[in-house]
């Protein structure tokens, strides 16, 4: 398999699919965006050309506009309530499950992940890392919340306590030079946390960004709590940053004029932005529940009890 | 109160305008492809707002509620300069005095419902009385609900009748007549519906409750305004037009807009003629115009809840 990589995708699916050289015309897949649970086309109409290193032509891709981003906050917003209220056991199943159907398409994302310029080896490395990140975030959905929770001492008569609770809708930026595990760590970690998301995918490494939807479609996980959008970063994150209905913005970029615009535009609902330009999704920095409690806001409860340390009786 | 006095001009209900269910469904999706873009989406937008009737209509409902509301229908955004209230605000009976002490001034009417909405399954007398207390109270406007169980044996004299006591006991207040279109089944007995009211003496006449899940679609709608069209060319009386229920986004609301335009004129493109019974379209509408003046998609945590 390895040795048709340079060849064009369409011998490659002839080989993946343990069919000779025949005159048969490949049904080839149309890859569109993912919103509320469906998958439609850009409603922009419009669409650019994804190539491999040789400048082959791998698919043509959706070019979504600032319209589609606003219906994927749309959905986001009306499932991110829905999903946190879910028992944080049953997110972990779910997220479980995501794991298990990547597992099970694991030669699919391999081979997109070739045809877009990795080494075999790179390749199945990235879809294994991306599997276990998976199963990593799955474990600590019912765990995080005991974690980063805590009992407050206060100087009243009051029982005080602060407890994390899910932001609400994530928007992403994520990294341009990975096709899958810069997405998956960026997704599970704010979806384990009980937020929606909407992601934009890497622009040149798109191909698994929309099959990772076609997993997640096929996974329990309600409509709308993960939506993905290809396109372009320079036409998008101006629009994505300014959106009042969005909590919190993930950059995993790499410019740093765009970063800028979007810590401007955020200050006007006050959205935080977290910068993941940085971080090295290959290695162990790449997993912590550090990236779940990035998108909780912490609820504290005073709650009014005796004093019983200053009135006990004296006689 | 019936207007039409001569008995030739009112026709064999049975025999009302059978509809073209299929041409009714391509022309109100024609109404859907219009783009309706930057200013003119404004003017349409500010146009929506005065033609809302801010509604609430639960078992639940408060004075304080009812306030919040009609604090709404006059504030609907502060930080939009020249924005028009809404034409009404539409409420049970019970809160009728409440709601007129609140709006003194405004300009904004109050509507209530009556004749034991929204069943209307209740002796003539307690829905005469029911109206009559929603007026005494100072109700502007009557929002009544048609006996769907009598249409529906074809007892068309009845609901006939009611139709016109009631628009007898409305006095001064202008009559809606909401034929609940979603329990008649075809645009067909839509249609038919329709008429009845216009000849028995409606002002308006309203698609639906808000209490049942088919509520205001286009095709209803369209339905109704054609009937409405009819009557105006036969008689020379214009009849006003309220879809409720169902119509919560800012776009939806334009195309109905555009409908009302090609079908029956720039006339009817006011709140003396045409308006919309809903709770939430009103922030849908809202948060599209600060969308238009500032180019950010706007988030319901920053308008009034109502």
């Amino acid at each position: 398999m390895a040795k048709t990589v340079t060849k064009k995708n369409v011998k490659v699916l002839e080989n993946i699919n343990g069919v000779a050289k025949t005159n048969r015309l490949l049904v080839l897949k149309t890859y569109k965006i993912y919103i509320g649970g469906k998958f439609p086309r850009t409603e922009s109409g419009r669409y650019y050309e994804l190539k491999d290193s040789s400048g082959n032509l791998l698919a043509n891709m959706c070019l979504s506009s600032r319209k589609d981003y606003r219906n994927a906050v749309v959905a986001a917003r009306g499932a991110s309530g829905p999903w946190a209220e879910r028992a944080a056991f049953n997110r972990s199943q779910i997220l479980y499950r995501i794991g298990e159907m990547l597992e099970g398409r694991r030669a699919q994302f391999v081979d997109e992940l070739m045809q877009m310029g990795s080494s075999k080896l790179s390749a199945e490395q990235e879809v294994d890392l991306s599997i276990d990140r998976l199963i990593y975030y799955a474990g600590w959905c019912d765990k995080y919340t005991q974690i980063f929770s805590s009992i407050n001492p206060v100087a009243s008569a009051h029982f005080n306590f602060s407890v994390p609770e899910a932001t609400g809708v994530v928007a992403a930026i994520t990294s341009e030079s990975t096709g899958l595990l810069g997405l998956v760590s960026i997704i599970a970690p704010v979806i384990a946390g009980g937020n929606s998301i909407i992601a934009l995918a890497s622009e040149t490494h798109a191909l698994c960004a929309i099959s990772f939807a076609e997993v997640i479609n096929s996974s329990d996980v309600p409509g709308g709590v993960v939506n993905i959008i290809t396109g372009k970063e320079d036409e998008l994150h101006k629009h994505m940053s300014t959106h009042m209905d969005v909590n919190s913005f993930i950059y995993a970029g790499s410019n740093a004029e765009h970063l800028k615009t979007i810590q401007v535009n955020a200050a006007d609902n006050v959205k935080r932005i977290l910068d993941y330009s940085k971080v090295e999704w290959n290695s162990e920095e790449g997993q912590s529940p550090y990236f779940i409690s990035d998108h909780q806001e912490t609820k504290t409860t005073w709650h009014p009890i005796e004093n019983i340390g200053g009135s006990s009786s004296k006689y | 109160m019936i207007r039409i006095k001569s008995k030739d001009l009112l026709p064999d209900f049975k025999f009302s305008p059978a509809v073209d269910q299929v041409g009714i469904e391509e022309r109100t999706a024609r109404f859907q492809t219009r783009s309706i873009k930057s200013e003119t989406k404004v003017v349409g937008l500010k146009k929506v707002l005065n033609m809302i009737d801010l509604t609430t209509l639960e078992g639940k409902d408060t004075p304080g509620k009812v306030k919040q509301m009609c604090y709404k229908a006059q504030h609907l955004h502060d930080s939009i300069p020249d924005l028009p209230s809404t034409a009404a605000v539409c409420v049970y009976p019970s809160m009728v005095s409440l709601a007129k002490a609140e709006l003194i001034g405004s300009g904004v009417k109050v509507a209530s419902v009556s004749t034991a909405f929204p069943s209307g399954q209740a002796p003539m007398e307690v829905k005469i009385g029911d109206t009559k207390f929603a007026v005494d109270q100072g109700a502007d406007e009557i929002d009544m609900v048609i006996s769907r169980g009598r249409f529906h044996t074809g007892d068309y004299n009845f609901v006939f009748d009611e139709i016109a006591a009631i628009k007898e006991a409305c006095g001064k207040a202008r009559l809606k007549v909401i034929l609940e279109t979603g329990e008649l089944g075809t645009l067909d007995k839509v249609r038919r519906a329709s008429d009845i009211a216009m000849y028995a003496g409606a002002d308006f006449i309203k698609t639906s409750t808000g209490k049942i899940s088919v509520a205001a679609t286009m095709p209803v709608t369209l339905v109704m305004l054609e009937a409405i069209k009819d009557y105006y060319y036969k008689t020379g009386i214009m009849i006003g037009m309220k879809p409720a229920g169902g119509i919560s986004k800012a776009k939806l609301a334009l195309h109905y807009l555009v409908m009302v335009r090609e079908t029956l004129g720039d006339a009817w493109l006011t709140n003396e003629w045409f308006r919309f019974g809903a709770s939430s379209l009103a922030n849908d509408v809202l948060m599209q115009l600060v969308k238009q003046e500032t180019g950010a998609y706007q988030s319901a945590d920053y308008f009034s809840i109502d």
